[in-house]
């Protein structure tokens, strides 16, 4: 019978929660890595046993973890991520340049088709790769070689290339996403890049419009529509139809379109799941209500689910990488609060139930399918 | 026999439970000790200094006899008493935060 294994990172280790199909009945272990900040998990979709996670610490740095058992023993593998050539500079907060330094990994996407590759995003922004399961990892340097990097700035919390997009349908085509550059795209496997994000609009910028500098918290797609994407700004919820080549608003009804997290169903590729958070200035849900908003027609139109939710005296927030699907049908979805409750919803939705309440501040969550 | 002991969260990576002893070859310096600590246990380049520039990491320091010397060039000699396995080497994550 089928499964799934939902790989969470919190602020103080790693947790692995499984399940029959049914996703009643749930199997906790962790913490793995106890006392790290365990930015990300994922799984490699050619190999579900092969998981890298990336473990972090402010006082003794990056270290990669690689299971090959499904989460059951873990064996350090490379953390050398050392930018290529002369690394320039991008800009710090107050607008002068500063050299770029590595700081931690925000996300891994393994290969679509190879166990052994994996793409990593890290702070400061850059893209890197590694070909042998994550001991030597190489700067895919196109991308912040890219004419605009030096004026990439950070946003709050640092500047993170924290998605990675691959395109099922042409290994040429990635995306990525980075907090407060934009959203940027190589059709050429990751030898050029360019920004796509006409259509966006953020305020705070001096020129609204402008071709980099918006904070895109998070960006989905739905494998079955590759051209089709989903974001989740620091304001505003967008859709772009034609790869990023442009964007429109799709906040619609939303009580708020403040946010980090948002995703597909993993059937209905005109299906989205968002968390409105209230806004920049107050980083918890509306109200005191956990309310996972729904859009069953690509946006626009949305209805807020809350069963099996609080609905008082709640204020958690939802992180970018916090939530998933599986591929199950009814299609799972999961996300994790930074108030360390990680919820389940084996209807696409329609009622939540907590696998677990009282992890550390959960940071990711993502969900393998298990045959 | 030089006596390095670690924090507890690198001690968990390293996979031990108590100081490391390593045979390092003369002169014992702080960076000699380090070299040699890294090499025993690969999984700990990168977690105290710089993998390229070898700078020790911010939150991160290194005792001995009790004295600081986490200022002191690499190449700085380490007082008799570490050399002969007498005192240990102490590699300690800073007290930061709150």
């Amino acid at each position: 019978m089928s499964g799934v294994r939902v790989l969470v990172g919190t602020r103080k280790g790693a947790f692995v929660l499984t399940s029959d199909g049914k996703r009643d009945n749930w199997d906790v272990s962790g913490p793995h890595f106890a006392g790290w900040e365990m930015y990300h998990l994922k799984g490699s979709p050619a190999d579900p046993n092969r998981i890298y996670a990336s473990q972090s610490s402010g006082w003794f740095g990056q270290t990669v973890q690689r299971s090959d058992d499904g989460g059951k023993t873990w064996e350090a593998v490379g953390n050398k991520f050392a930018y290529e050539g002369g690394a320039g500079t991008h800009q710090w907060y107050d607008g002068t340049p500063r050299p770029w330094e590595f700081t931690r990994v925000w996300h891994f996407e393994p290969s679509l088709n190879d166990p052994d590759t994996v793409y990593a995003g890290v702070q400061d922004a850059a893209l890197f790769r590694s070909t042998d399961g994550g001991q030597n990892w190489e700067e895919m340097t196109g991308l912040r070689k890219q004419e605009t990097g030096p004026n990439w700035a950070p946003g709050a919390g640092g500047l993170c290339l924290h998605t990675i997009i691959l395109d099922p349908s042409n290994p040429q085509r990635m995306y990525v996403a980075i907090s407060a550059a934009g959203s940027f795209r190589t059709d050429d496997g990751g030898q050029t890049w360019k920004p796509i994000n006409k259509g966006l609009r953020s305020e705070f910028l001096p020129n609204p419009t402008a071709e980099i500098g918006h904070c895109v918290h998070h960006v989905a797609m739905n494998p079955s529509k590759p051209g089709v994407l989903f974001m989740q700004k620091h304001w505003d919820v967008m859709r772009s139809d034609d790869a990023g080549e442009s964007w429109h608003e799709i906040s619609g009804n939303l009580p708020t379109d403040f946010g980090f997290a948002i995703d597909v169903h993993a059937h209905e590729p005109e299906t989205l799941y968002v968390v409105p958070i209230t806004s920049d200035s107050q980083h918890f849900v509306q109200d005191g209500k956990l309310r996972v908003y729904r859009s069953r027609s690509g946006g626009n139109e949305w209805e807020p689910l809350t069963n099996g939710l609080p609905q008082s005296n709640c204020y958690v927030n939802v992180l970018r990488d916090a939530m998933s699907v599986d591929s199950l049908d009814p299609c799972g979805v999961y996300f994790g609060t930074t108030g360390g409750q990680v919820y389940s919803s084996a209807n696409a939705g329609d009622s939540w139930t907590p696998i677990v309440r009282d992890l550390p501040s959960v940071l990711s969550v993502e969900v393998q399918t298990l045959p | 026999m030089i006596q390095v002991v670690l924090p507890a969260h690198l001690k968990t990576l390293a996979r031990v439970d108590g100081p490391v002893q390593l045979d390092v070859q003369p002169p014992h310096t702080i960076g000699s000790v380090l070299d040699a600590l890294e090499a025993r246990y690969p999984v700990l380049r990168g977690t105290m200094r710089d993998h390229v520039t070898h700078k020790r990491r911010a939150f991160v320091r290194f005792y001995a006899c009790e004295a600081d010397l986490s200022h002191e060039p690499q190449e700085t000699a380490l007082p008799s008493a570490v050399s002969e396995g007498r005192e240990p080497f102490l590699v300690i994550g800073a007290i930061a935060g709150g």
